[in-house]
């Protein structure tokens, strides 16, 4: 993997850092006119997902990362793996708990995630921003409620739990936002 | 027309300010080369090499070499507005190539150039206020660190997020640059205009030392997050100039920098006599950027 010198972090850039891959959300370079010009850089560790700030000497460089995304449709999981498949090879691709972490809630079967790939290996599942699952538990509530006023918990077909308006009922299809846990409509709408 | 051509015309009118504001005051404009047979040894700062019929020639970092030989001659009170190179990265607020004014005010004083220096700020921005504050103040108020007294593990605590490299390594005035840069820098003149002075002996560059034996009479003015200019009472001895040069090339050295030789031109001008005088650079295009509220240096120049 070729090296990359801090002229050539920008956002989104994949590097090797501390032996962990890492994805560069912010670069500032820091010129004063007299003195050592260096770079502040913002990164995010891919496998523990921490944010941190970097200081780089300019013109220091780190090897790239070998870290690729791609689109595969979630199949099941057998209790230990999250199995995916590659819609046009067949290919099949499986993650541990570890890298679909929290987001196992909003996978859905047949659904295309973003799956980042580290020398070939999973270490993050990303799921669409939007799913539709169907609520398998909710209290009644109350007839005639509009949204808007506060709700009440749902729980959805994979487990999730997210807060629903008052009026939508067991059974229902409803669109969840996954990057905030919260109830964005019902299905179809 | 593209909002670029519109600063463009604006740019056009603060460069026609400036002139008058000089032409006003007696201070003639210096035509010297930007290409020029000598680099600099700043370890900090990196020349453009141009190769001129087989011989090596410089695009100058700034006039500063040429216009203290100038003034060794006699020349008197003058200015340059015009091109300076660095080969450095870019950013929002760096282009290898940028417009440079800078001027020279012969047996005046860093603190009487800084009165001038405010002049030519309420001339071109209207901001008719600035502050000041020295290098140490700045930083025991800001960052909470006496720079006398310090030691470099009180240093290296103080220094956020985590490098790359390891600080252990770094000079004491490295760290202690990284840290005004980070700490110190973002605090001031974002209100009004804010001069720092009396910088550290090891910083002081070309300026001349004061009588406590630990600063020089170095000057920056920072003004909205922008470093915009660097000033001093300028060094005329032709000995300590060439210790200078001297400890520039020996930090190349540590650093396994390229070596650059000493301007000997420069060092006989000053044995020559260079008057007492006060000097400063300032970067114009940030200046417009200032001026027209613009953030990225690219809007005020045309590539």
């Amino acid at each position: 993997m070729a090296n990359f010198s801090t002229n050539e972090f920008k956002a989104g850039l994949k590097v090797m850092i501390d032996d962990e891959p890492c994805n560069i959300l912010e670069n500032e370079y820091v010129k004063p006119g007299k003195g050592q010009a260096f770079n502040r850089v913002k990164i995010r560790k891919l496998i523990s997902g921490k944010v941190l700030e970097k200081t780089f000497k300019s013109g220091d460089s780190v090897p790239g990362a070998d870290v690729l995304d791609t689109e595969l449709s979630y199949l099941y999981n057998d209790g230990e793996f999250y199995h995916f498949m590659n819609n046009e090879t067949f290919e099949q691709v499986a993650a541990d708990a570890k890298a679909v972490g929290d987001n196992a809630k909003w996978l859905v079967e047949n659904t295309d995630c973003t799956i980042t790939l580290f020398n070939g290996t999973p270490i993050v599942v990303t799921p669409p921003n939007f799913v539709e699952l169907e609520i398998t538990e909710t209290d009644p509530g109350l007839k005639g409620d509009t949204a808007g006023t506060g709700g009440k918990p749902a729980t959805l077909a994979t487990g999730a739990v997210v807060r629903v308006p008052l009026f939508v009922q067991t059974g229902e299809i409803i669109k969840v936002d996954t990057r905030s846990g919260e109830y964005v409509s019902r299905a179809g709408k | 027309m593209t909002d670029r051509v519109v600063n463009l015309q604006q740019k056009a009118r603060i460069l026609s300010q400036i002139r008058a504001f000089f032409s006003e005051r007696g201070v003639l404009e210096a035509d010297v080369p930007c290409l020029d047979t000598h680099a600099v040894t700043d370890p900090y700062l990196t020349n453009f090499e141009c190769d001129w019929q087989g011989r090596k020639l410089y695009l100058q970092t700034s006039p500063e070499y040429a216009l203290k030989r100038l003034l060794s001659e006699g020349f008197g009170d003058c200015y340059y507005l015009g091109k300076a190179f660095r080969n450095e990265a870019s950013s929002p607020q760096h282009s290898p190539e940028f417009l440079m004014l800078e001027w020279y005010r012969v047996g005046i004083t860093p603190a009487l150039l800084m009165v001038e220096i405010a002049e030519l700020l309420n001339c071109i921005l209207g901001v008719d206020k600035t502050t000041s504050i020295s290098y140490a103040d700045a930083f025991e108020q800001y960052a909470n660190i006496d720079i006398w007294q310090a030691e470099h593990e009180q240093l290296i605590a103080a220094f956020p997020g985590e490098p790359y490299f390891d600080l252990a390594a770094e000079s004491r005035t490295d760290l202690i640059q990284m840290l005004f840069s980070i700490l110190v820098e973002p605090h001031l003149g974002q209100e009004i205009p804010c001069f720092v002075y009396d910088f550290p002996l090891e910083q002081a560059a070309l300026a001349k030392a004061n009588y406590d034996g630990r600063t020089a009479q170095r000057f920056e003015l920072y003004y909205k997050g922008f470093e915009l200019a660097n000033g001093y009472g300028e060094l005329t001895d032709p000995t300590e100039q060439s210790n200078r040069f001297q400890s520039d090339i020996e930090k190349r050295s540590r650093l396994g920098l390229p070596q650059v030789a000493p301007d000997n031109r420069l060092l006989a001008a000053l044995e020559d006599g260079l008057p007492q005088c006060s000097g400063v650079a300032l970067g114009v295009d940030r200046l417009c950027m200032l001026a027209l509220g613009l953030r990225h240096i690219d809007l005020v120049q045309y590539n």
